[in-house]
């Protein structure tokens, strides 16, 4: 199953790396990555696959939360479906 | 991949702009409950609801996380329970207390359903069970009742009409110190839909499958922020947009509706387009209206811009779903809408207008809190224009209206959640008492005779 995780916030250095490393620890695997900088914010964008997973979507979703807290940035993890269904017909 | 702006747009959509699941309504039939005594049966809905809903409140929840849009409520609706009470109406009470025990069990929010259809006649056990609907709502929490008076196909039963004027106000005089807040569970409708996941109305009707489950979509702050984009566009570029945003909220209903329909081992019955606001800031259906350039919503060119708004949610929504159903189109319930409040706190908004928006949109004069000395016979009255306009217009229409006790002009009635808080209304001094005391049956318009 695949999923779009969001990072959101104030750019600062080690962002990707403190991200995928978290990532990494899960058994999530990144598929694509797109990161823009929009006027001194940070917004980067991740299409993960968690058939390797070592927890389910809605755990990792929490505990991408948690993590985005504690280092000041607002990341999200929903199913790609949402997207799916909102932006394409 | 999906674009950055996309994404963000999603996101923005929910942190800011309160996108949200408003209802996944579980349609539950108790048919198969009915039991050789009343005891038996309660006993048996009990045990019905609980074994069906057991998992809504824990699938709700994981949907909302994984998908991360938030769903607002969880509900029941079930089989009206004046069918399930006609062998031993003057027991009703105990089925409605087991249902109120059910909806507490399982965890949901409301369980809809203690209803009666009496559009054409009122056998004598559906009269017993009406009567028993004050002192029900009074002692249960959860449990909300609908009563059907009219259709367009039936014509207006006026004598349900005036039983009801006297139902509301019992109601509200059982639960007089929580400012009549049993008559914010009870609805009067005429042309009530079978598939409406939306409270108080909600009921599961009888040519329904077993379980089911309705999904009722928001987002007035989603449409509010697209007309917001585009401040200087003509009224055809602003209802293509209105479409665009009422499509995209859809889509994401229908996602949920059918993943939560297979997770609960139930069928996908429809996606109710509704935009539902909340009494919070930024979720308000009048701030749109406002956002189209009235100064205030209940001045003149309010209904035209609602018959706008209504139908453009509609014709996005319609291409987004596989089924759509339910009431389905922009409410305007006085309490549960922060801009509603304060065009009635200001004066703005009146009992009258509110009934003209009302033949364009749905559903009806919603949670309106009116004088507590108002009469059963107006009551009654305001039931029956608001069924009239329903009746002729072929549309659903509805009246939750709260005869606040002890209060008058200028108080407020306060419910909290979402149900909001509401400023007493005016309502017209001269009585209606002789046209409602001649009680029959107003016959279905002529253009109701289509065979």
């Amino acid at each position: 199953m695949r999923a779009v995780l969001t990072v959101v916030g104030k750019d600062k250095t080690g962002i990707i790396a403190r991200v995928s490393g978290f990532l990494a620890e899960r058994g999530v695997n990144i598929l694509d990555i797109s990161q823009t900088i929009l006027s001194d914010y940070f917004a980067m964008i991740m299409l993960v696959d968690l058939s390797e997973a070592k927890t389910e979507l809605a755990v990792l979703a929490d505990e991408c939360a948690e993590m985005g807290k504690n280092i000041g940035m607002s990341i999200h993890v929903q199913h790609e479906a949402v997207f799916n269904a909102m932006h394409s017909v | 991949m999906f674009s950055t702006n996309e994404v963000l747009e999603t996101i923005n959509m929910v942190e800011r702009e309160h996108l949200d699941i408003r209802t996944v309504t579980m349609g539950i039939s108790l048919l198969p409950c009915i039991g050789g005594t009343a005891e038996k049966t309660a006993e048996n809905v009990y045990d019905h609801i609980c074994k069906r809903a057991e998992k809504i409140v824990k699938v709700t929840g994981d949907l909302s996380r994984e998908y991360g849009i938030p769903i607002v409520n969880k509900r029941i609706s079930i089989t009206p329970a004046s069918l399930i009470c006609a062998p031993f109406a003057d027991k009703s009470y105990l089925i409605g207390k087991a249902l109120d025990n059910a909806a507490k069990a399982v965890g949901v929010d409301f369980l809809g359903g203690y209803s009666a259809l009496v559009h054409k006649g009122m056998a004598d056990y559906e009269t017993e069970f009406i009567k028993s609907i004050p002192e029900v709502l009074a002692s249960t929490d959860r449990l909300c009742s609908s009563v059907n008076i009219g259709s367009s196909k039936s014509g207006i039963n006026m004598d349900a009409v005036r039983l009801m004027g006297e139902i509301v106000k019992q109601t509200a005089q059982k639960t007089a110190d929580r400012d009549g807040f049993g008559c914010a569970k009870l609805v009067v409708f005429c042309n009530a839909v079978e598939d409406n996941p939306f409270m108080a109305g909600a009921f599961h009707g009888v040519g329904e499958s077993g379980t089911v489950i309705n999904v009722g979509v928001s987002g007035p702050g989603v449409v509010q922020h697209a007309i917001e984009s585009i401040p200087n566009a003509n009224l055809s570029d602003l209802a293509e947009m209105i479409k665009r945003t009422a499509f995209k909220i859809t889509r994401a209903g229908q996602l949920i509706a059918t993943e939560a329909a297979k997770r609960l081992n139930a069928e996908f019955g429809i996606v109710d387009l509704s935009l539902a606001p909340t009494p919070a800031r930024g979720d308000s259906v009048a701030a749109i209206l406002e956002e189209m350039g009235l100064e205030s919503v209940g001045t003149h060119g309010t209904t035209a811009c609602l018959a706008m708004l209504n139908d453009a949610v509609k014709k996005g929504g319609v291409m987004a779903s596989s089924r759509v159903g339910g009431l389905s189109g922009a409410f305007i319930p006085v309490s549960e809408d922060i801009g509603m409040i304060e065009a009635a706190e200001r004066g703005a908004l009146c009992i009258d207008k509110l009934e003209a928006m009302t033949a364009v949109c749905s559903v009806g004069l919603d949670m309106i809190a009116v004088p507590g000395d108002t009469s059963a016979s107006t009551i009654s009255a305001i039931i029956a224009d608001e069924a009239a306009i329903g009746m002729i217009n072929n549309k659903t229409t509805a009246v939750r209206i709260i005869p606040a006790p002890d209060k008058k002009v200028g108080d407020e009635v306060n419910f909290g959640g979402l149900l909001g808080r509401a400023p007493v209304m005016p309502v017209h001094a001269e009585g209606a008492a002789k046209f409602i005391a001649r009680g029959g049956l107003i016959p279905a318009p002529i253009h109701s005779n289509k065979n």
